[in-house]
């Protein structure tokens, strides 16, 4: 990877030992590389937390929000200047709680930008609290008998909104993950990567996932491939995620609204 | 009447004059009373090669034209009392990344949903102080629609000159007034100042006008935001040190322009011994109570309020003038007086005069509130 995509003055970054964060934004600047990309035109817009603050140490323009934000700044980046790559990392919290409602309009309306979800499942900046990701029964802070509540599924909710390209895929499949958001940043149209990162200082302990080698590794045990999940029963695929591209679809432009236009 | 001059709605003149200062993005809500202006701008914005995107609230309405504005755009969004609320976290973080953006909010009877087609100036202290932590904002309070279509340019040229939010705080009626406006231009139209040298470029350092250059978003400066406290090269820091600079130079930037930033207009101020003091569509009635009062023989007069803030005790006492009664009409519980009183303290009687109900306060209605107070 180039080194000159980071701002190498500004490391260390603030993430704990064993955080997934720095392999998820390796693989974002990998991406862009092997793309060939202008760096002068990729701009990385963030809200807050722990994923958030990944952009500030890349050496692109960057854009770090307020908490939930980040998407509607893109879409004003966007919309002011189409030839920009603008590219969202945000969290599971950021952009399914507060950032809900703008990440599903931005979907509707197709915006030309990527979100990448560093997903983590809790909201590990303020200390481990419950995201809408959290899975059903977890321990966090504020769900310390379990969490009752049933998280969404980021994929099927980007989807339902009318995103264009959904893909899933987890740190520990760097060559997977590397090419999902490849083809999510060069798709035209909303793109969303769930990309799942651990935390082993608070999901991780809660929850005896073990230390973060322990939570990276297992990746490969509960994260299935799609293709591989197609041939599965439901029984055999209880308790697992399914990673892979879920929706490639041409983009929603006029054409389709004028259609929809004729028929109503 | 020069061959520019045409019949406009307060709010359509807020929208022309947006376009003529420059605005080429507008992202808005649908809210009364100014959903007209959302409404020129969808059809305007594509004939004068502009952006126009309805959000889907006013938290997306605010960020979006941030987003636009750090991209290279000249931008607007509209909104009333309850949308300017939810924009108020938008509005800090402007402040804090000193992105140029001009917010209209047309006043409407409050708190909550409030009467949405009734006027009032109750938002007065919210384009002040409602958004959290120190922060300095210009409020610029148009009295007719003319001035609207004076005081968009004059906001868009503002917000891109010292790189900061400029709320142009109209109301309902002005709003929603149609009168005959010259659209000349009143002022040359300013664009914001650009980076010239990329080798050590840093996105906060100043020069002596304490107001940092803008690297457009794309331009190969590869600029940085973020609403953190940051130093020069736009990094996050928790030091204290550089905290308290960046929130002073915030501060001195308006400031130390105050004479340019400023407006007030008086009226027979010189020798009155009863002034009024008033901003917006509450002014319109003052003209005529103290014409009113001058035919009878009345020593009356009036300061306007064109700039609302930033808000300069010294001047504000200079241009009151020898009066020994101030009279303030405002369409709220008394917050203008709130200034007046601190500005004044005991040295003038200060006198307010509240309306309520939704309308506005009439020239005759201020001449019996002179006369039953005994003022």
């Amino acid at each position: 990877m180039r080194s000159d995509f980071l701002r190498l003055e500004r490391l260390p970054d603030i993430w704990c030992p064993g955080c997934g964060n720095g392999v998820a934004l390796r693989a974002l600047l990998e991406a862009i590389e092997q793309l060939g990309l202008d760096p002068d035109k990729v701009v990385l817009v963030s809200g807050i937390g722990c994923s958030s603050r990944a952009p500030a140490y890349t050496a692109f323009d960057n854009v770090h929000t307020l908490h939930g934000r980040a998407i509607p700044v893109a879409t004003g980046i966007k919309l002011a200047n189409p030839k920009l790559t603008v590219i969202v990392i945000t969290g599971d919290g950021d952009s399914s709680a507060i950032g809900g409602n703008h990440l599903i309009h931005a979907a509707r309306r197709d915006v030309d930008i990527t979100v990448v979800v560093f997903n983590n499942y809790n909201y590990g900046m303020t200390g481990g609290q419950a995201s809408p990701l959290t899975p059903s029964s977890s321990i966090t802070t504020t769900t310390p008998s379990g969490n009752l509540d049933r998280p969404f599924d980021l994929v099927n909710l980007a989807a339902g909104a009318g995103a264009t390209y959904v893909a899933r895929s987890g740190i520990y499949f760097t060559k997977h993950l590397v090419d999902h958001l490849k083809k999510a940043i060069t798709h035209e149209g909303f793109s969303l990567v769930d990309t799942i990162v651990q935390c082993p200082t608070y999901y991780g302990r809660f929850n005896k996932r073990g230390d973060a080698a322990q939570m990276l590794v297992s990746q490969k045990d509960w994260l299935v491939l799609k293709s591989v999940a197609e041939k599965k029963t439901p029984e055999q695929l209880a308790g697992k995620v399914i990673i892979g591209e879920f929706v490639n679809i041409g983009r929603h432009g006029p054409a389709a609204a004028s259609t929809m236009k004729e028929q109503a | 009447m020069s061959e520019a001059t045409v019949l406009m709605q307060g709010n359509e003149a807020v929208a022309e004059g947006a376009i003529a200062a420059g605005v080429r993005f507008y992202a808005g809500y649908p809210i009364t009373p100014s959903s007209e202006i959302a409404e020129i701008m969808a059809r305007r914005m594509p004939q004068v090669g502009g952006t126009f995107i309805q959000m889907e609230d006013e938290i997306a309405s605010v960020t979006a034209i941030i987003g636009a504005s750090m991209a290279g755009k000249k931008v607007l969004t509209a909104t009333s009392g309850p949308g300017f609320s939810l924009m108020q976290e938008g509005l800090g973080y402007a402040c804090m990344v000193e992105a140029p953006i001009v917010i209209l909010d047309s006043m409407r009877y409050g708190p909550s949903t409030g009467m949405p087609t009734k006027v009032s100036q109750m938002d007065l202290m919210q384009t002040r102080w409602g958004t959290h932590g120190d922060h300095w904002i210009i409020v610029l309070s148009p009295s007719s629609v003319q001035e609207s279509y004076h005081l968009a340019i004059r906001a868009v040229n503002l917000a891109e000159k010292y790189r900061n939010p400029v709320i142009l705080l109209s109301d309902e009626t002005v709003s929603h007034l149609r009168e005959p406006i010259d659209t000349a231009l009143p002022e040359p139209i300013i664009d914001r100042r650009l980076p010239a040298q990329k080798t050590g470029y840093q996105p906060f350092k100043t020069d002596a006008t304490l107001v940092p250059t803008i690297a457009n978003l794309g331009t190969g400066f590869r600029t940085t935001y973020t609403g953190l406290v940051h130093g020069e090269s736009g990094f996050q820091t928790a030091n204290g040190h550089v905290a308290e600079t960046l929130v002073q130079r915030m501060r001195d930037k308006l400031f130390n322009n105050l004479d340019d930033i400023i407006r007030l207009e008086t009226d027979h101020s010189d020798d009155a011994d009863i002034l009024f003091m008033s901003f917006g569509i509450t002014a319109r009635g003052v003209t005529e109570a103290v014409e009113t009062l001058r035919s009878r023989g009345r020593k009356a007069g009036s300061l306007r309020f064109i700039t609302l803030f930033p808000f300069d005790d010294d001047r504000v006492r200079q241009a009151a003038g020898p009066a020994k009664t101030i009279v303030v009409p405002e369409l709220n519980s008394g917050q203008l007086v709130l200034l007046l009183k601190r500005v004044f303290g005991d040295t003038r009687r200060i006198v307010p005069l509240n309306k309520v109900n939704g309308d506005l306060i009439s020239p005759a209605e201020m001449l019996t509130f002179v006369r039953e107070e005994n003022l």
